[in-house]
């Protein structure tokens, strides 16, 4: 065998996270599972120290939100498929979970019946075949994952499959999502109409809206987030990740590089869809509530801004997005309900035209600058 | 079979041996034993009939516009060859006909005695040992030299391999030969995207290195060199040469001359000649196309 020029350098590969990155994510988890959960559980209300029911709710829903810009990271920053449906995704797997908590009531309901209240408001006699297996938290488990991973697939088969790319398949995921939405508004579809599925009141046969199944769920949560987050950089540090890349940048150079860019895209793509569905799922035990609306092109697109302020292909910037916007958000909502729209809309131009990058790659800009 | 069906076979066998011993071996095929021989294998390139490429009257037309006329055309293995042409006469196109990014409307593309062409698609072709490089350099930007190289590395290229493939020494050698070869041993860890445009050419042309490709389709490869690094590339075609096949589009002259055995010529999309530079050269049609009517 030939002995390499020994000029030749070849680059090592680092580890998974650097040292400050290690430290950063290990504060994080001590933040989640130690700090938090003491702060609300443990400190008396009267402190100053003490974290309120209130901001452990919200917190719990930005994680879910920072799962779901972690997953737009993965399909938009990384591979350059902007979907404007993940929103679909995120309320399959809401849905999902929220059929199980309906069952979980049990007779405890308005109407003293095994049925869900809307059944017997529709004076429906029994369960549809879709609930067949809505009472087992182990089959609901599986179906978060294999009911938004299973509509991605098909989807995305077809789509791929005939090269649509760009533009157009963020409109026709737009549609999808649309469509659905209108879909889930029926009553006769079996999914509670508009009004979705609310008034849990267990989970394991456990009460819901105990201070303890808060924090649990919280808890899970925030691994959840950490976990996705250690996948996410695996996966694209790895070759896969680069091809990732690779197709956003220049696909046909892909091609003739010998790969075959659906089975990438499609990995990808269902990943992603997943990950939206397990971060629904955990969403609606946290807010109590799951309806058509989680559906509307307007969620889905804010999903995309979350990513986008944050910084696109940078893992950690739509996390922070996901953080910032909603953080502005509770806060906007409360204080100046009328403009939180114009203040998103303002907030998505002013990041397309000062930030391209986003808040990580502005981070970056000033850093780099201060070393100069 | 019947009996006598194969005692008359035993006999052709035993007098074809024995034509063999006596030296008098010249068949049709070359003096290789045709019939009783070779077994075709998938994937595997035949060019024991001395071609790596045939393309057959093949037609292409775009909205009425025949960009691809009857083109015949082959190409045998190690050869270098240079394709010359006014503008619009194919060239581009019969490189993404052979690549299989245009579909032809009619004719045959082989490569070698036994791949049909026609029926793979770009990856596939790719695979099979056919590598393209743009007229644009396109290199994967926001990647480095090193990455470049290593995702054009002809292995297992399904998604799970690629998900927990790890460079081996022996590709790691082979890497660090071919950046070496392409003179960007010291720009290893340098995002493509700030290389020069020379260096840009030189790293896609690497790229195909790394594919291993039996044959090397290079769409104006020098586009936009200084003469030193013209001058490097084609010292770089030569050594290729011979090992792999190289179909070659230029329209610098200087550097055809350096490289080229024979050179042929487009037009309209036909071949309108074919021979040595100095032979298309004095070919009163290519005077003409070249110079106006």
């Amino acid at each position: 065998m030939n002995t390499p020029p020994s000029s030749v350098i070849l680059p090592v590969k680092g580890p998974l996270l650097t040292r400050v990155g290690l430290g950063a994510f290990i504060v994080a988890l001590l933040l989640v599972c130690a700090l938090a959960p003491m702060l609300n559980l443990l400190v008396p209300e009267s402190s100053m120290f003490h974290m309120s029911t209130y901001a452990v709710a919200l917190l719990g829903k930005i994680m879910c939100y920072a799962i779901v810009a972690l997953a737009m990271d993965l399909i938009w920053g990384y591979t350059g498929i902007l979907s404007l449906g993940h929103g679909l995704f995120f309320a399959l797997g809401g849905y999902a979970m929220g059929m199980y908590l309906m069952r979980q009531i049990g007779r405890d309901g308005n109407y003293k019946s095994d049925l869900p209240d809307f059944m017997v408001f529709l004076d429906w006699k029994e369960l549809p075949w879709h609930w067949t297996f809505s009472d087992s938290f182990a089959a609901t488990l599986f179906l978060i994952v294999l009911v938004p991973g299973l509509v991605a697939f098909v989807f995305g088969y077809f789509a791929f499959r005939s090269r649509i790319k760009g533009v157009y398949f963020s409109i026709i995921t737009q549609a999808m999502t649309f469509a659905a939405m209108l879909l889930f508004f029926r009553n006769e579809t079996g999914f509670g109409g508009n009004n979705g599925f609310t008034d849990f009141k267990r989970i394991l046969d456990t009460p819901i809206a105990t201070p303890t199944m808060r924090m649990g769920l919280f808890v899970i949560t925030g691994l959840t987030l950490l976990g996705f987050f250690l996948f996410a950089k695996w996966l694209v540090r790895s070759k896969f990740g680069r091809v990732l890349q690779a197709i956003r940048d220049a696909e046909t150079r892909v091609m003739f590089s010998g790969y075959n860019p659906i089975g990438y895209k499609l990995t990808i793509w269902t990943l992603s869809a997943v990950m939206c569905g397990i971060a629904g799922a955990l969403y609606v035990p946290q807010v109590g509530i799951i309806n058509p609306s989680e559906m509307s092109p307007a969620n889905s697109i804010e999903m995309a801004i979350w990513a986008a302020v944050g910084g696109r292909a940078t893992l950690i910037g739509p996390i922070l997005g996901a953080f910032i916007v909603n953080g502005a958000k509770s806060w906007l909502t409360v204080a100046y309900p009328e403009y939180w729209l114009y203040f998103l809309g303002m907030l998505f131009i002013a990041v397309t035209l000062f930030l391209p990058n986003g808040v990580v790659g502005l981070v970056k800009k000033l850093r780099k600058g201060g070393e100069k | 079979m019947t009996p006598d069906l194969l005692e008359q076979g035993a006999a052709r066998i035993e007098k074809r041996l024995a034509a063999l011993e006596a030296g008098k071996s010249n068949t049709e095929s070359g003096g290789r034993n045709a019939s009783t021989g070779r077994i075709a294998t998938p994937g595997e390139v035949d060019v024991t009939h001395g071609r790596i490429l045939y393309l057959e009257d093949v037609s292409v037309s775009f909205d009425g516009f025949k960009a691809i006329n009857k083109l015949s055309l082959d190409i045998a293995p190690g050869e270098l060859r240079c394709i010359i042409g006014p503008n619009g006469a194919g060239k581009t196109t019969m490189m993404d006909i052979i690549t299989g990014k245009t579909r032809p409307d009619e004719g045959t593309v082989f490569f070698g005695s036994t791949i049909d062409l026609l029926r793979h698609t770009e990856p596939q072709i790719a695979q099979l040992g056919i590598g393209r490089k743009f007229q644009k350099p396109t290199v994967f930007e926001p990647l480095t030299v090193f990455e470049n190289l290593e995702l054009a590395l002809k292995t297992n290229k399904g998604v799970k391999s690629s998900m927990f493939f790890k460079l081996d020494s022996a590709q790691s050698d082979r890497l660090a030969e071919i950046l070496v070869t392409i003179h960007l041993a010291d720009s290893v860890s340098r995002m493509a995207g700030n290389l020069s445009h020379g260096q840009k050419q030189w790293l896609e042309i690497g790229m195909l290195l790394m594919q291993d490709p039996k044959l090397l389709l290079l769409d104006e490869p020098v586009a936009g060199m200084t003469d030193e690094e013209t001058a490097r590339t084609a010292e770089l075609f030569l050594t290729l040469k011979g090992k792999h096949s190289l179909m070659v589009v230029e329209h610098d002259m200087s550097f055809i001359r350096t490289i080229s055995e024979i050179v042929t010529v487009l037009c309209d999309g036909s071949v309108l000649a074919q021979g040595t530079l100095d032979q298309v050269q004095a070919d009163e049609r290519v005077i003409e196309v070249y110079l106006g009517r």
